[in-house]
């Protein structure tokens, strides 16, 4: 039995470095939604280094808890992040930049403003752009 | 995601109602073993969630996994019939390390002085036509932090990157660079013959 422990050891200091590091990562998350100038912006804070964040911090339970019922509980909570974050960032994204809710200023290039343009002017696009 | 765009987006793949029977039979056969690997992934999740391998689960799993793809009806996707492990590998690889860089590099910029946090859209024109490869080049974008996809027109196959971090033209032109070489690992990994020699 004492052959485990120091394996036990091992896993448990690196599963608290993980939770750690995971967390440190959500606080930045949290602090780049306060502190980004615009919502585009406050979406990348929002989406993203939380994603890492919350890998980490499943791995770091699985390395704590160590049981493979836990495992499979924990693998959908990563792949649905994965799968679902992207497309609320983007729904969010696109009627953000919609209704304008960006900083014009803050952007060194636009290159979807002359499409859009573009878009609207063509009359079979119209109506569908209205109700986008 | 994919779906409503600027355009009207008419779906390339749309199924014909007024088809021959005979082609519609033809499709209807197709669409079930497209539809087997979702219906498989449905069954194993649902023992996930319950947590147990067991005649009852597997019996359960399928019932609801027939209703869900029944309810929530979507169109078939579309696979090439190809497929590279070792691109795959180098994808998967290329992902995880770029998503454990970025993350740290946006945590940085939130704690970095006001001001400095400028960005940009880009328009990417990806040169694939498969449905599939370009949600998952939005995906893997979207994931990666320090880029999002605002816009997707799917008819034209371009996407609009929201770069966050980008000062000079010459960080529009390596996004547009970065989007178009994930793409490339996309359809090396998975794409169809001819796009892959497109993009080789």
């Amino acid at each position: 039995m004492f052959d485990l422990e120091p394996w036990d050891t091992i896993l448990d200091i690196s599963s608290a470095v993980l939770l750690v590091v995971g967390a440190a990562l959500s606080l930045a998350a949290a602090v780049g939604l306060i502190r980004f100038p615009d919502a585009l912006a406050r979406l990348h804070a929002a989406t993203k280094p939380q994603i890492l964040g919350l890998i980490l911090i499943v791995i770091a339970l699985a390395l704590s808890v160590r049981s493979w019922a836990a495992l499979l509980l924990l693998l959908p909570v990563i792949v649905f992040q994965m799968l679902t974050s992207p497309i609320s960032a983007h729904m969010v994204g696109r009627s953000g930049y919609r209704t304008g809710a960006y900083d014009p200023d803050g952007l060194v290039a636009d290159e979807l403003a002359p499409d859009i343009e573009e878009a609207s002017r063509s009359s079979v696009v119209s109506s569908d752009d209205d109700e986008a | 995601m994919i779906d409503d765009t600027v355009n009207d987006g008419a779906p390339r793949n749309e199924t014909a109602d007024d088809d021959l029977p005979t082609m519609s039979e033809d499709r209807a056969h197709a669409t079930f073993l497209q539809q087997l690997p979702l219906l498989v992934a449905l069954v194993l999740l649902w023992m996930m969630l319950w947590g147990s391998v067991s005649v009852l689960t597997i019996l359960t799993g399928i019932v609801v996994a027939l209703l869900v793809t029944r309810a929530f009806y979507l169109p078939p996707v579309e696979l090439s019939r190809r497929f590279n492990p070792f691109w795959a590998i180098a994808f998967l690889t290329r992902f995880f390390g770029e998503l454990f860089v970025a993350s740290f590099q946006v945590a940085a910029l939130a704690f970095a002085p006001k001001g400095r946090s400028r960005s940009a859209i880009v328009r990417v024109q990806l040169r694939t036509r498969a449905d599939i490869i370009m949600t998952l080049t939005s995906i893997t974008i979207s994931l990666v932090p320090g880029s999002l996809v605002i816009e997707v027109d799917r008819r034209h196959a371009v996407l609009y990157v929201h770069v966050l971090g980008a000062s000079s033209a010459d960080d529009v032109e390596e996004a547009r660079h970065h989007t178009l070489s994930i793409e490339r690992l996309i359809i090396a990994a998975i794409g169809s013959k001819a796009e892959w020699e497109l993009v080789r």
